[in-house]
């Protein structure tokens, strides 16, 4: 039979019809269903039973205690545990993502040598023993040839047990150079040391039982501070509490706000000092505390018989029609929210902290305590608290001739110089000295990195990685595989926070001392040692007087003896409250005056006259050329972001919406306005280039930012830990530049001038 | 056909959400990625294609600086009562019995065994609370380690969606059978993992008919409405805001229409 075209089609046809009225393509699709459920690398997780433990989270600075839900040797959930007194229940997204980084790519899984050029990522495993004897070798050898001062600390936090450690080594070892990375306590640690006399203490913000929250920019409820804390005392706002928010953008705080006052960034200094000239003017500040415990209100003579403007002479200066010239605000509102905070009854002032950049503006800082100093609200329920850390008492540090000849030397990051007396940290200052130095000159020759990623959160991001390639000899202790671990020569991880024992010091702004303990809840998953441990074990092989001055078995000894009387409350519930630290407003000032010094007669002015103490508003002018089309690039703070040394954990990451984060391209929110005058539309590509770097970013429209500013978000364009983490979009700090205050040496910077132009 | 059984307490899950109280932070997002083990890639952008539970939307009056206003709006599933009751518009249309209505708790259910991915119930579903995995989830390093044994994980070729934490009921009963009381689970002993994780309190869940439960006043409150009431939906989930602008977002009204909750106010 001769098979020709239509019988083959007909053919063909028959076959698939008779398929499709039998029952077999029905029953194969069936199948297939069945079949592709039953893939063996679906996992189904084991069962067992179910053991809540209880912890404190330190991902972040803010120290909230967490409950964890494990199923055998397994961590399947943490929440916010009910009865901590700083989040209550409360937790952020970070927290809650925490077991993303107890397991996962991104961890350190054992001690790491680099093997490539440094920043290739190229490492390989190295034993514990043979690390730290690296690790002794290169710093036995820098000290034998008198530079042990040539070696740094820098460090997250200078409070709580492990800084601490770390800042007794130097000191053994002989090195000035602990260096705790740049943040909003600068200003506020600055500000209560000239007001208050108070040197290198907490200053904190009683959210919690506070009535009228005037907040300066501060991202209450954009994951800035202590998440936690914040969100605990929002969720118990009722009727009769007041947030009022002072910013440039309608942020998260913003949104939630009775009031948004969106002054022009950098003027709030003048905004806070026109609300304290309508408290005085209308008689409204707190009279018992002005008359016994004030000093500089009034205009005053001093022993050489010189006269002072006083605060009260200064603020009349700010009338509110001229802060509304310069913040952009309306008079009348600046009065009425002057006299509604003066007139609440628990009325708290807050700044700093919580901004989204790490600026330290002085004058600022000093203009905010000043209105809570105005209303009487100094170490009062509802105020603002100042109160030292608690501290360890342990036997005194030995330390030979080498020790003493290093510890005298000065920092390398001039923090304490005669350029800036009053600073203690000054680490955006040290990558632009490393790259000034010559290469057998350098500030620093050892670097030690522990709860930071300075690569990462520093101005200027290139620059940084540039001077970082310079540091002959670099260690991290870091969990993660972050920027700086990347860029280290030696990583010795420590534990997850679930792994390991550790304290918590006072959050930062936090109205409250209370000292937390992080406890381990499941097993170390890695080769990895908790860093007090590895400090311990340093000093120790280092011997001498160095390792005579670490005479514990094992951090678990040394926190036992450190923290001595609290150790077995603090093991058993998990915090403290020492409220016994805050003391009462009688003696709550050490200034010479023995009061709150609205004129700080100690403020060091880079040209030490002394007409400059007094808060002013002083226009700031942000790095960057004022071209046709410039905008201010600020960077924001969103809770959905993790801006700081810890990256975003792919959870977070989901959460980010498709106007904020688009494939990989991060989006810049600018005013309409702005976009019609750069000829710009939604979801445009466009470069921005500041005097720092460039980007290509995409355009979103937002009314709700002031026109001229664009705002990136902080916290994305990662280029360590995984791939689920980096490569998302653009560093923001890459594009900013710091400003060094002429007195200060912090960063000043709000933002910084950019050109954006259509790509 | 008798629908629940007589020895079962009829119970009314849902939810009152409070937008005026919403920062965004999008805890209850996180949580419940966790909670349900919701898995993630490294490219989470292209939201028609995420897998997301509950999804926090940032929605503005428009209204040009500075009298921008921004509102946050979880939304998870809606879990519909249907026009005629037991009887959502995902149900309708499932070819499989894959997604059910669950008499004696409102819950609307989503059985993976059973879904043969055919996605009728996304088209049918006006609130896009629905997704499908179009991907094998996979858990790279060890991440598996953190699964919860009481949600199954997917596979792809499924729908998924929000359950209100349909184990934590399951576990609730149990633990209230073995101590001899069957039928009465505390209010606080079922909450779902979105409420119990919302920092400032937005999330308020419960039996909707039951008048000692927080959701049931909070629905009658003055200003609650629900997404796209119109279309008859009877959705068990309900939102406060005292912004108007809020509520017509939330339905699609003419030019001139008044919101129910502002009409008095206009008249």
């Amino acid at each position: 039979m001769k098979i020709d075209r239509r019988c083959f089609l007909s053919l063909a046809g028959g076959l698939v019809v008779g398929h499709l009225l039998s029952p077999v393509p029905w029953k194969m699709t069936d199948d297939i269903a069945i079949w592709s459920q039953n893939w063996p690398w679906t996992p189904v997780p084991e069962d067992g039973p179910v053991r809540w433990k209880e912890t404190v989270c330190t991902l972040c600075p803010g120290g909230c205690g967490v409950r964890v839900r494990t199923i055998r040797d397994r961590v399947v959930k943490i929440e916010g545990k009910e009865d901590h007194p700083v989040n209550r229940g409360s937790l952020c997204p970070l927290g809650y993502s925490s077991i993303q980084y107890l397991y996962g790519p991104s961890r350190v899984t054992t001690p790491m040598k680099r093997t490539g050029e440094r920043g290739s990522g190229e490492f390989e495993p190295i034993g514990w023993d043979a690390a730290i004897t690296e690790v002794t070798r290169k710093l036995g050898e820098l000290r034998q040839n008198g530079k042990s001062h040539k070696t740094a600390v820098i460090a997250g936090d200078d409070r709580g047990t492990v800084p601490y450690l770390f800042k007794r080594f130097l000191e053994a070892y002989g090195s000035p150079n602990f260096i705790r990375t740049p943040s909003g306590r600068d200003a506020h640690e600055t500000a209560a040391y000239l007001a208050q006399g108070k040197s290198a203490q907490n200053v904190g913000f009683d959210l919690e039982n506070a009535k009228y929250i005037l907040s300066f920019g501060c991202g209450l409820l954009d994951g800035c501070g202590a998440p936690g804390y914040q969100f605990a005392a929002y969720s118990n706002f009722g009727e009769d509490h007041k947030l009022v928010q002072v910013e440039p953008r309608l942020s998260n705080t913003a949104a939630r706000a009775e009031k948004w006052l969106p002054a022009k960034p950098g003027t709030e200094a003048a905004l806070a000092l026109s609300m304290a000239s309508v408290i005085i003017d209308r008689g409204l500040h707190n009279r018992n505390f002005i008359s016994n415990h004030a000093f500089g209100f009034e205009d005053f003579t001093d022993d050489n018989g010189n006269m002072h403007k006083g605060f009260r002479s200064l603020v009349s200066e700010y009338t509110p029609s001229k802060a509304a010239e310069i913040t952009g605000i309306d008079a009348r509102r600046i009065e009425s929210v002057a006299v509604e905070f003066a007139r609440s009854d628990k009325p708290v002032a807050i700044c700093g902290y919580y901004e989204s950049r790490n600026t330290a503006d002085i004058d600022k800082t000093l203009a905010v305590h000043a209105l809570n100093a105005l209303v009487g609200n100094i170490n009062q329920a509802g105020g603002m608290f100042v109160f030292p850390e608690p501290d360890y008492d342990l036997p005194e540090v030995q330390k030979d001739n080498a020790a003493s000849a290093g510890t005298e030397k000065p920092r390398a990051d001039l923090a304490g110089s005669d350029q800036y007396p009053q600073s203690r940290y000054l680490l955006n200052l040290l990558p632009k000295r490393i790259l000034e130095a010559r290469n057998n000159d350098l500030p620093v020759e050892a670097l030690l990195v522990v709860d930071a990623n300075p690569v990462y959160t520093l101005e200027e991001s290139e620059k940084v990685q540039e001077a970082f390639e310079k540091i002959p000899f670099i260690v991290s202790f870091s969990s993660f595989m972050d920027e700086t671990a990347k860029m280290a020569d030696i990583i010795l991880p420590d534990h997850h926070f679930l792994e390991g024992s550790r304290d918590v010091p006072a959050p930062a702004g936090v109205g409250m001392p209370v000292e937390g303990f992080s406890v381990p809840v499941v097993d170390p998953q890695y080769d990895t040692r908790n860093v007090g441990d590895t400090i311990i074990d340093i000093a120790q092989e280092m011997g001498g007087s160095i390792g005579s001055s670490f005479p514990w078995d094992d951090y678990g000894d040394f926190l036992e003896k450190a923290l001595s009387d609290r150790y077995r409350d603090l093991t058993r519930n998990g915090y403290i409250v020492n409220r016994d630290r805050v003391s009462g407003i009688s003696d709550a000032f050490e200034t010479d005056s023995g009061s709150y010094e609205f004129y700080p007669t100690r403020r060091h002015t880079a040209d030490n006259g002394d007409t400059d103490k007094l808060p002013a508003y002083r226009e700031i002018e942000i790095p960057g050329s004022n071209t046709n089309n410039a905008v201010a690039l600020v960077a924001y703070q969103s809770p959905r972001i993790a801006s700081g040394a810890v990256a975003n954990p792919p959870f977070m990451t989901k959460t980010i919406d498709s106007k904020t984060l688009k494939e990989d391209k991060l989006f810049i929110q600018i005013n309409p306005e702005t976009a019609r005058n750069l000829n710009l539309k939604q979801g445009d590509e466009a470069v921005i280039e500041t005097p720092a770097g460039k980007a290509t970013v995409r355009i979103d429209l937002f009314e709700g930012i002031m026109p001229g500013l664009a705002a990136m978000p902080a916290g994305l364009g990662h280029t360590a830990y995984s791939r689920f983490i980096a490569g998302k979009g653009v560093n923001v700090n890459a594009l900013l530049r710091a400003l060094p205050d002429p007195a200060y040496g912090m960063n000043t910077a709000w933002g910084i001038r950019a050109q954006l132009t259509k790509a | 056909m008798q629908k629940i059984p007589s020895h079962t307490k009829a119970r009314h899950f849902g939810m009152v959400i409070d937008v005026d109280k919403c920062t965004g932070c999008a805890s209850c997002m996180v949580a419940c990625y966790s909670e349900n083990n919701v898995s993630f890639r490294d490219e989470e952008s292209a939201k028609m294609l995420s897998l997301n539970w509950i999804m926090v939307y940032k929605l503005t009056n428009g209204e040009s600086f500075p009298d921008t206003e921004v509102c946050y709006l979880p939304q998870p599933c809606m879990h519909c009562d249907g026009k005629e009751f037991g009887k959502p518009p995902c149900v309708s249309v499932c070819p499989a019995v894959a997604t059910d209505f669950d008499w004696p708790t409102g819950i609307v259910s989503q059985i993976y065994t059973r879904c043969f991915g055919c996605r009728y119930c996304m088209a049918a579903c006006p609130y896009h609370a629905r997704q499908f995995n179009w991907w094998d989830p996979v858990w790279p390093a060890d991440m598996e380690k953190y699964l919860s044994p009481n949600v199954s994980a997917r596979t792809r070729g499924v729908v998924e969606k929000c359950s209100f934490c349909y184990h934590r009921f399951q576990l609730a009963r149990q633990k209230a059978y073995h101590e001899g009381r069957p039928e009465e689970i505390g209010e606080d002993e079922y909450q779902t993992a979105c409420t119990q994780a919302c920092p400032s309190g937005a999330i308020t869940f419960g039996d909707l008919d039951n008048p000692e439960h927080e959701v049931y006043k909070l629905k009658q409150d003055r200003y609650a409405f629900r997404l796209l009431e119109r279309l008859n939906t009877n959705p068990s989930v309900y939102y406060i805001s005292k912004r108007k602008w809020v509520h017509r977002m939330a339905d699609n009204y003419l030019e001139g229409e008044v919101p129910a909750a502002f009409a008095e106010n206009e008249a």
